[in-house]
């Protein structure tokens, strides 16, 4: 659910719809916009603190064959909280297999390029600070 | 005092349709679009999320273009906007040691296990106006990159002090914190809650606030531990599944500062800390922020209050946000009349007394007046 949340806006859909017909499907709760405390740590390990709100979209559908499937994504588009919902009950069903193929093994692999490629960035800006020795010590 | 006004409809229409008109200024000019706001002006995006109190880049940025580049007005949209959503529940605290660090450094120690990466930074620019950019012109080359391995967890650098026991714990605690988004702000004000009201607040003030410090006002010898930007997972346990999943993934900026020690006669001398934790890349307001942090816990140091503003609680907090400043400050430009009257008969009521006095005396003492 982790690949569906931080997918890019619209992905997950078009994944979805280029692997075939989408299913017939019942909503349990309709795609609503609302939002979540993101807390941290005081110190980074410490006490909890509520740090600021993010958007959120969920939603929960339920298939012909009685799966449910439930979103929650960052952002707030509907559609997308839509298709996520989709692949999570799909993944529950004979459809397992070829949805990870078509769906989440794509989201994988765009998703550890885009963080490789900024840990190679910033990998290529590493330092090594040098203390020179003062001309009078 | 309030009173009603009616009137003046067509006025405020025209008025918000000539600011639309300027909002959008020279039609010859190409239209900003979100997009362009969000990914060429960043850091005023991550500004307005930071003290919006709300991610959401594609929103803040809206609010950039609605105000007109205004941050405060735009913070204040943030504000008002997230008011209408309704709360799904809280996270789990951010894991900010499994951060995917664009940019960590440390001023106290140059060589430290996961180096140090400077990150997309104007440190070592030279301030110079690049008029290059001013021409439009292709899209710079992509940054050089280095190696292809999986980004590994960056350690914190107040780990390794602790080791040593030369710096005070943060041990983990799971007490709910307070919400300043729920409940009022209300003296004392625990830790949890400064560092919500720190995090949403006004980054000139804040900055100012540090800034104090550093000056003299409650000095306490701040050294930038680790400053660290990059990206963390969001987890939420969902109550219909029984378990948590991530979320999403936001930027965040982390500053901890390794301050002055205290010591006493049970417990050796040991450097004490202060924390910041921002949206975004924000560094000025997350350095900002761990100063004041730490200036802020003088008492469970058991340091001397000296009266500075920056330990002073009640002047930092409610004074920090800047829609509530900005909201108090700008509603005396509005109608007043009624107020205004009657201070004006007032004034004309003391003066006549005054005139008054004058004139009976003049009568009394003839000579007095001459």
């Amino acid at each position: 659910m982790g690949l569906l949340a931080q997918a890019e806006t619209g992905r997950v859909a078009d994944l979805l719809d280029q692997s075939g017909p989408r299913p017939e499907f019942q909503w349990l709760r309709r795609p609503e916009t609302g939002s979540v405390m993101v807390q941290g740590r005081a110190g980074g390990t410490g006490a909890p603190f509520n740090l600021g709100e993010m958007t959120v979209t969920r939603c929960a559908l339920t298939l012909d064959c009685g799966t449910i499937g439930h979103a929650y994504i960052q952002g707030r588009t509907k559609a997308d909280a839509e298709a996520a919902a989709l692949v999570d009950a799909l993944m529950q069903t004979d459809q397992a297999a070829d949805i990870q193929t078509s769906v989440l093994d794509p989201l994988h692999a765009e998703a550890d390029q885009r963080r490789a490629a900024r840990a190679a960035r910033a990998a290529a800006t590493k330092v090594d600070f040098f203390t020179l020795v003062r001309g009078e010590d | 005092m309030y009173v009603a006004v009616k009137g003046g409809e067509r006025a405020i229409d025209n008025a918000h349709a000539w600011l639309a008109e300027e909002r959008r200024g020279d039609t010859d000019v190409p239209e900003l679009s979100i997009a362009q706001i969000r990914e060429q002006l960043a850091l005023s995006v991550n500004r307005v999320m930071a003290e919006g109190s709300l991610y959401d880049p594609d929103l803040a940025a809206l609010a950039i273009k609605q105000s007109r580049g205004d941050l405060i007005e735009a913070i204040f949209l943030i504000r008002a906007y997230r008011t209408t959503l309704p709360r799904f529940g809280t996270s789990r605290p951010v894991a900010t040691a499994h951060m995917a660090c664009d940019r960590r450094i440390s001023a106290t120690f140059k060589d430290l296990p996961g180096g140090q990466i400077l990150g997309p930074t104007f440190d070592y620019t030279h301030r110079l106006l690049d008029f290059k950019l001013a021409a439009e012109g292709d899209a710079p080359p992509p940054a050089p990159q280095k190696g292809d391995a999986a980004p590994a967890d960056v350690p914190h650098v107040t780990g390794f002090l602790n080791q040593e026991g030369l710096i005070e714990e943060a041990p983990a605690d799971d007490t709910p914190p307070p919400d300043l988004t729920r409940e009022p702000l209300e003296l004392p004000a625990e830790r949890a809650l400064r560092l919500q009201a720190l995090a949403r607040g006004d980054e000139g003030f804040v900055l100012s606030m540090a800034y104090s410090t550093q000056r003299g006002y409650a000095r306490n010898h701040a050294f930038v531990g680790e400053l660290r930007i990059g990206a963390v997972a969001v987890e939420m346990d969902i109550p219909e599944l029984g378990f948590a999943v991530e979320i999403g993934e936001i930027t965040l900026t982390e500053c901890e500062t390794v301050n002055q020690f205290t010591g006493s006669k049970t417990q050796p001398p040991q450097f004490t800390r202060g924390y910041g934790l921002v949206f975004g890349q924000t560094e000025r307001k997350a350095i900002s922020m761990a100063l004041v942090d730490r200036a802020l816990r003088w008492e469970e140091l058991g340091e001397d209050y000296t009266g500075a503003p920056a330990q002073d609680a009640e002047f930092v907090l409610y004074h920090a946000d800047n829609i509530q400043a900005t909201g108090f400050l700008e509603h005396i430009k509005l109608p007043h009349y009624v107020d205004f009257q009657s201070e004006l008969e007032l004034v004309r009521k003391l003066r006549r007394d005054v005139q008054d006095r004058a004139d009976a005396a003049a009568a009394q003492h003839p000579e007095a007046a001459e």
